[in-house]
């Protein structure tokens, strides 16, 4: 049968099979996995038909706690069922997987592998998740490519079926799960061929049912659990044998042949490696490799692992096998070897214990660690292993792949070494996160896939950060089937789709021979030539590397396509590449871009047409001289004034060299020092904003609305100026509270600031000459660049403001502030870092913060570079993350164990004020911490403490010194997006909330799951288009403020910065000061909703003036004073919801898809805000009587 | 049953009287439609249909849906996918359809678009979805420097004879009075095939926020004094042209419309005053209308219509540009 070709990646495979054999999907967003679940609601909302011909309902959930609850619930009533996860999100599913394997139940989960969250969080891949789960009772069977993963997603659910063992299918998070394969698409014949309908109808037999009553999920005593637990074993000896035979089976339908242990290589090999996954893959290679050069080597690729097989295991193994090593891709500290490892020495142990081994000795078997966290796994570093093999004693408990100088555990390999087909071709492309770049390759590989017979795979790498990012795009294509699992370091195409990547980056050290480089600049040929570093000349030289330029930008910007190059780019590397003939070529992009684009009107597929009719005119070819001309180095990652730490570990992750980096430079329990972005000058803006010192009326709104804080004000005196730059602009003070003669600057940090405008959007103030300008306005950023750097510099060292002297409900003062949040990697524009940088300003020196997994704890803790700071005093916050579910909870424990110190220090202050002087210790025992002064008046306080104390001989004493720090108020911030706090977090929320101690809550309320891309949270609004609600929300968003004033000891905040800065930090203020749990919740402008960044403002403007965002405090305190604690800040509705809503892409893009539902979501959604704008005008009016209402 | 006869006929229609509520928003919604044929309007005007829009809508679309994707390996998109959007025309022929079903009464489809391919291909679709006629919204601000008054006017003529080219219903084109010899070009387009000119089109006036300094949008809608300058021009055109004339601006009251049918108009479009007043105010003039026929003898608006027109009454100057001046002297 001629099966279908398609090139899609490892989720889609899996998605497709699962989707079409199950009835419910109960799901969480959790990388690497969200796609899978992603692509079965897009499925069922375009009325896909599953196997049985009908839409599987795709339900998300709070938690991956509750998706497996769900998934529970659905497989007790009989229903096919799935889920899909990773990681924590795994972990969470533990309680409910060994219920559900207890009870025999038939499910497949299908899990991309991912990294625990140990020192740090990794969405990367490797097996720790899924072996931490390897005692639940589920069969695991892996798959190692993108073909497999469809393969095998089948056979795991026929085998579910028969043998009643629920299965894990799993397979390597990014690697496999986002790698784009051309693969042989499964029909729904042979899905149907595979699974008995005789089977299915036994799964539903077993399922609860009022008209067959029974009960499952008793709880059972001593004199019978043992027993009840060993029923299963039967079913787990014939497990696999029916893995088996559904592989046999599939084999027969299409021609694939898989073993629950593949052997590969020398059938007489005296050297083997037992592997699982993708690393399989490039094991092939090495094994072919040294096979043709005489070598005896082969491979074990482990397919089921649990029930694991020792007799199938055995039977792979070939007799001549003299030394194995087994590949384990976790760790497990502690342990006696990794769980793979450890399952293979037991298994030939107990072969030759029990005499049914065949083998004629007994093996030496070693055991190694490799690619944990997606960390690269290329054959030569499987050729490291089979080359420790040769050695009479091979190191035991290895690693591969990186330098361990501190225990000596890893190998070395030779980073060179490449035995890659020489027919395929490799493609490296270098792009900007937002130029379109990663979806042109895409494109381009599937047109290569589908429309050629070649083989083709794609792999895209994503930095760190969110905005100015740079996306490396890997592109192999050839007659030969590619099994290279790893990214291309020998490359014959090399694209620059960013010039300024160039000063950054030396891509053109791996080009091979006679590659060619594409580079899109707007420089004409000779200049092009001379912008590049001298290193690149040499190379392109030596090399004979062929040169072609593009202007890109010139052509998106005549064809209407702004800043995003893709269809160009695309162009220019089939006009180049000649994969096609040209005018074939050129038809095929046209086709794609209209299934891309199609939907989306036909001005955007005329436009891009448009850039690909005029991209061939502007591509030239650029002769190469015959000698290097160029000066330019490439730029240094960090300024070589930057502390050791940065210029020797920082600075190598920053330059893509982080693989380099020893253990021994590594902190050993994943502890750093902040204040590193201000080491890492992106220069990603292309327009910055300048200061207009005339214009300008100092209300410091640009500081307070920056996400990235560059853009800073300071007063100072005149007497504090020293070797000022000539460049460095000040100007009198408008105010007098810092003197008659203060001076104040505005000054920008060109090389930091991302050029998102939003200052200058909020800027007031407007010059009357010209009212184009303002007081700031965009200016092109490189001009500026060197001599704006240099002010940046002088003006940091200015002195910053007295914090005593500070209105602290004052935006304009308190934006003198130093923020001790600064230049992260958040999105131009972004929403929540405005307030995070307050929270930083106004309590940053004393602050300890607890970071709920997401946007935040990325942008805020993601390496290389943290933004958190700290001032010249060396205070700052302290930063934690521990989880998504649990951080109300984490930050209580702050709480507690602050509360403690001070407790303590409290109680030894007493035992020691004699020694300590009984003034001293009683004004620090009393003292008034309530504003700046008396927490500057403490410090000095606590500072004597301590010298008094340094001559103090006790254990008492040395103890007060340390705890002595909390003698001084800290402040516990607990923060992280509505997908924690609405959803997994709630529970934890809640409680802490009720716990009555002083902590402050910040929910960045973006109103979907923003770090994982969009998915609906229960903060989602109704009739807004996200995730899971691609038909709209039909629910409205969940009151969390509302709730929280319910309990009457929270205070209670609901905020919008774009909407009224005063409110906003008039409430940050309160919250902090009330000592209780407080709750702010703050409208977060996101990309997720499809708005421009640079005027979200408006929208939060407009969010409050429809109602849609009431901004209200709720503060306890009033109480006692006779006072109404509730002050509904908000003007009465004076626009309508949808006059608000539709300025946004999520909601409007809902009356372009269901026109008819918008319409219906839209009245009900107005009918929220009136209803609830009653009930807080009613709580506003008369608090006492209107929570009794509700 | 009317006491008088208020028949007119329009861009080769009969209607049974003059009144036709305007291209505007409240044909946004069928109920409203419902509702003025309900209240005795002849014909409507839909909203219209812009091209600009459409493909600004499209590129928003495209712009919000796919900025930011790739960019983030744990956000590869921000948007769930959809099957398919309802971009371009359909949502406009859509309802338009609907509306041709809902209603008995003529409905005129409103086009402004903004490239030659534009204007044919969306007039054809108009046609397609039942439009009984079409109105070619058409304005252009002459703000380019280098371009003059002929190839400006030379571009509405272009179109309307595309257009015109393209489909078989009866179209009007809806002018601006900003054209130096508008006699002229009236004559151009009625010997171009226009079946109809309306007078005129009120362009959207921006004004100056003097706190916030900044140009803003305010609607001005029209009272009983914006009428004069279409009553001038169609007492002017009465007569010499073949198209039938359409009064818009400022027709409020009966006497707006007798007024105006006097000068030589076939219809009188409203909108502000339905806006004002409820589109039931349509059966107020109406009224209002006979009751002034029965009133001053006229049995028909036939019988008074182009009576007060340029050509008709005993001094044709008053229409006339110097109007103005004479109008000083005999006060001197």
């Amino acid at each position: 049968m001629e099966r279908k070709k398609v090139t899609i990646d490892g989720n889609e495979a899996a998605a497709y099979v699962a989707y079409n054999l199950n009835e419910v999907c109960a799901i969480y967003p959790i990388t690497p996995s969200s796609n899978m679940g992603e692509l079965c609601d897009q499925w069922a909302s375009e009325k896909k038909l599953n196997l049985w011909g009908i839409i599987p309902t795709v339900q998300e959930m709070q938690s991956e706690g509750g998706a497996s609850g769900a998934v529970h619930g659905a497989l007790q009533n009989g229903a096919l069922t799935t889920t899909f996860t990773a990681s924590q999100g795994l972990l969470l599913m533990i309680p409910n997987m060994y219920k559900i394997a207890g009870e025999l139940t038939s499910t497949v989960f299908h899990v991309t592998a991912r990294s625990i969250a140990a020192q740090a969080l990794s969405i990367f891949g490797d097996h720790s998740d899924v072996m931490a789960v390897r005692q639940t009772g589920f069969g695991m069977i892996c798959s190692g490519s993108v073909q497999e993963a469809m393969d095998f997603a089948l056979i795991s659910q026929a085998a579910t079926l028969e043998s009643r063992i629920p299965f894990m299918h799993f397979f390597d998070g990014f690697r496999t799960s986002h790698e784009v394969m051309k693969i042989e698409q499964l029909a729904i014949e042979d899905m149907k061929q595979m699974i008995s309908e005789e089977l299915v109808l036994e799964h539903r037999k077993r399922a609860l049912s009022p008209d067959n009553p029974f009960i499952r999920g008793t709880a059972q005593n001593p004199d019978v659990y043992f027993q009840g637990r060993e029923t299963v074993n039967k079913y787990y000896d014939a497990c696999p044998g029916i893995v088996q035979k559904q592989m046999d089976k599939l084999a027969g339908i299409t021609g694939r042949n898989y073993n629950l242990f593949d052997y590969y290589g020398d059938p007489q090999a005296d050297r083997v490696i037992v592997i699982m996954g993708s690393g399989a893959e490039a094991a092939k290679e090495m094994v072919d490799w040294s096979n043709a050069l005489g070598e005896k080597t082969g491979m074990i690729i482990v397919r089921l692992y649990r029930p694991f097989s020792k007799g199938h295991f055995m039977k792979a193994l070939p007799q001549t096998v003299k030394k194995i090593a087994v590949l384990d891709r976790t760790k497990e500290p502690g342990s006696g070897g990794e769980p793979l490892y450890l399952d293979i020495v037991n298994a030939i142990s107990e072969s030759f214990s029990d005499g049914t081994s065949e083998l004629k000795s007994f093996p030496k078997i070693i055991g190694g660690r490799y690619g944990l966290s997606s960390k690269e796994f290329t054959p030569s570093m499987v050729k490291a292993v089979y080359d420790e093999l040769k050695k009479e004693q091979p190191k035991n408990h290895f690693t591969i792949g990186i330098i361990d100088d501190v225990t000596f555990t890893s190998l070395e390999f030779d980073p060179d070494l490449s035995v890659e087909a020489p027919e395929t071709f490799r493609g490296k492309f270098y792009g900007l996160g937002a130029d379109g770049t990663v979806g042109a390759n895409k494109n381009s590989i599937k047109i290569i896939g589908e429309e050629t017979d070649n083989y083709a795979q794609g792999f895209f790498v994503y930095d760190s950060k969110k905005s100015g990012s740079m996306t490396t795009s890997h592109l192999r294509f050839g007659p030969k089937p590619i099994r290279s699992t790893y990214l291309i370091n020998k490359a014959n195409f090399i694209a620059c789709h960013q010039p300024t990547f160039l000063e950054k980056i030396d891509m053109l050290e791996d080009a091979v021979e006679g590659a060619t480089f594409l580079i899109n600049t707007n420089l004409s040929k000779e200049k092009a030539w001379e912008a590049l570093p001298k290193k690149a000349q040499n190379d392109i030289i030596s090399k004979k590397i062929r040169m072609y330029i593009i202007d890109a930008y010139k052509v998106a910007k005549e064809t209407g396509m702004g800043l995003r190059i893709n269809s160009i780019m695309q162009t220019c590397f089939f006009a180049i590449s000649n994969i096609l003939p040209r005018e074939e070529a050129i038809d095929k992009i046209k086709k794609s871009i209209e299934k891309t684009y199609g939907k989306k009107g036909e001005a955007v597929v005329k436009m891009n047409y448009d850039s690909v009719d005029k991209t061939l005119e502007n591509l030239f070819e650029v002769e190469i001289p015959k000698t290097a001309t160029s000066t330019k180095k490439l730029r240094p990652a960090v300024l070589e004034i930057a502390p050791e730490f940065v210029r020797k570990v920082t600075s190598m992750m920053i330059e893509g060299k982080g693989d380099m980096i020893p253990v021994s430079m590594m902190p050993a329990d994943g502890t750093f020092p902040t204040a590193t972005a201000m080491w890492e000058k992106r220069n990603i803006a292309l327009e910055v904003p300048v200061w207009d010192t005339k214009v300008c009326i100092q209300c410091n709104k640009c500081a307070i609305v920056c996400p990235h804080a560059a853009i800073r004000p300071k007063v100072f005196n005149e007497t504090e100026l020293n070797g000022t730059p000539e460049t460095f602009k000040y100007t009198k003070y408008r105010g007098k509270e810092f003197g008659e003669t203060a001076l104040y600057a505005l000054q920008v940090a060109v090389e930091d600031c991302t050029g998102c405008g939003i200052c200058v959007e909020v800027c007031p103030a407007k010059n009357k000459q010209e009212t184009r300008f303002k007081a700031i306005n965009m200016m092109p950023q490189e001009e500026l660049r060197e001599k704006e750097s240099v002010n940046f510099d002088y003006f940091l060292n200015l002195p910053e403001v007295d914090r005593t002297k500070i209105n602290m409900t004052s935006v304009k003062d308190t934006q003198f502030l130093q923020p001790l949040f600064e230049f992260s990697g958040a999105c131009l524009g972004c929403g929540e870092t405005p307030y995070v940088k307050l929270v930083s300003q106004l309590f940053g020196d004393r602050s300890v913060i607890a970071n709920a997994t997401g946007c935040s704890s990325i942008y805020g803790g993601n390496m290389p570079t943290t933004p958190w700071a700290v001032n010249k005093e060396g205070r700052g916050p302290a930063w934690s993350n521990s989880l998504f579910e649990d951080n109300a909870e984490f930050g209580l424990g702050y709480r507690l164990a602050i509360d403690k110190h001070n407790e303590y220090a409290r109680s030894l202050m007493k035992k020691l004020a004699s020694v300590i002087g009984e003034k001293l210790a009683d004004e620090i025992l009393n003292a008034r911490q309530d504003d700046e002064s008396g927490i500057y008046e403490q410090r000095i306080r606590v500072s004597e403490l301590k010298k008094k104390l340094e001559s103090v001989k006790s254990d008492e004493a040395k103890s007060l010194i340390w705890l002595s720090d909390y003698l001084v108020k800290k402040s516990v911030w607990i923060m992280g997006g509505d997908g924690w706090a609405y959803d997994i977090g709630f529970g934890g929320v809640d409680h802490v909330l009720l716990s009555g101690k002083n902590i402050n809550m910040l929910v960045l309320d973006t109103e979907v799951y923003s770090n994982t891309g969009g998915q609906t949270s229960k903060s989602t609004p109704r009739a807004a288009v996200a995730k899971f609600s691609a038909a709209g929300k039909t629910t409205a968003k969940k009151d969390l403020g509302l709730l929280a004033v319910s309990y009457g000891n929270v205070y209670v905040a609901r905020v919008a910065l774009g909407a009224n800065d005063t409110q906003t930090l008039r409430a940050f203020i309160e919250a902090e000061k009330y000592d209780g749990p407080s709750l702010i919740i703050a409208y977060s402008h996101c990309i997720a909703h499809g708005i421009n960044m640079r005027t979200a403002n408006t929208n939060q403007k407009a969010a409050v003036e429809s109602g849609y965002w009431p901004l209200f405090r709720f503060n306890p305190e009033l109480i006692d004073n006779g006072e109404s604690p509730f002050k509904l800040d908000s003007k009465p509705p004076k626009i309508s919801l949808q006059e608000y809503a539709y300025m946004e892409t999520r909601y409007k893009m809902l009356t372009k898809s269901h026109p008819e539902e918008a319409k219906f979501l839209m009245k009900l959604a107005q009918d929220d805000v009136t209803k609830r704008w009653k009930i807080y005008e009613d709580l506003s009016a008369d608090y006492q009587k209107a929570i009794v209402k509700i | 049953m009317s006491k008088v006869d208020l028949t007119t006929h329009y861009l080769g229609m009969t209607l049974k009287n003059p009144i036709v509520p305007s291209a505007s928003p409240l044909s946004r919604d069928i109920a409203n439609v419902k509702r003025m044929e309900d209240a005795g309007a002849s014909a409507v005007v839909m909203y219209s249909l812009f091209e600009e829009q459409l493909t600004h809508e499209a590129m928003e679309l495209y712009h919000h849906t796919s900025y930011h994707s790739d960019t983030h390996a744990e956000a590869l998109t921000y948007f769930p996918e959809q099957a398919g959007y309802i971009l371009g025309p359909d949502e406009y022929l859509e309802h338009l359809h609907n509306i041709k079903k809902s209603v008995n009464i003529p409905v005129i489809g409103s086009l402004n678009g903004c490239t030659d391919g534009g204007w044919t291909k969306y007039a054809k679709l108009i046609e397609e979805a039942g439009a009984d006629a079409l109105e070619l919204n058409m304005y252009m601000l002459a703000t380019d420097l280098n371009t003059n008054s002929q190839e400006i006017e030379d571009i509405y003529v272009e179109t309307l004879r595309s257009v015109k080219a393209n489909i078989g219903i009866p179209v009007a084109m809806k002018i601006s009075p900003y054209i130096s010899a508008l006699a002229n070009f009236a004559k151009r387009l009625d010997d171009n095939g226009a079946e109809g000119l309306v007078l005129f089109n009120r362009f959207y006036q921006p004004d100056i926020d003097l706190e916030n300094l900044e140009v803003v949008p305010n609607v001005l809608l029209s009272n009983s004094q914006s009428m004069r300058l279409p009553l001038r021009w169609i007492a002017i055109l009465y007569g010499r042209i073949n198209a039938s004339l359409a009064a818009t601006s400022g027709v409020n009251t009966a006497e707006d419309v007798i007024k105006l049918t006097m000068t030589g108009a076939s219809v009188t479009q409203m909108f502000a005053a339905l806006h004002k007043f409820g589109i039931e105010h349509i059966r107020t003039v109406l009224n209002d209308i006979e009751t002034w026929m029965i009133e001053h003898e006229y049995d028909s608006l036939k019988m008074m219509r182009g009576s007060m027109s340029h050509k008709s009454v005993a001094n044709p100057a008053a229409f006339e540009r110097a109007n103005y001046m004479k109008a000083l002297n005999s006060f001197m």
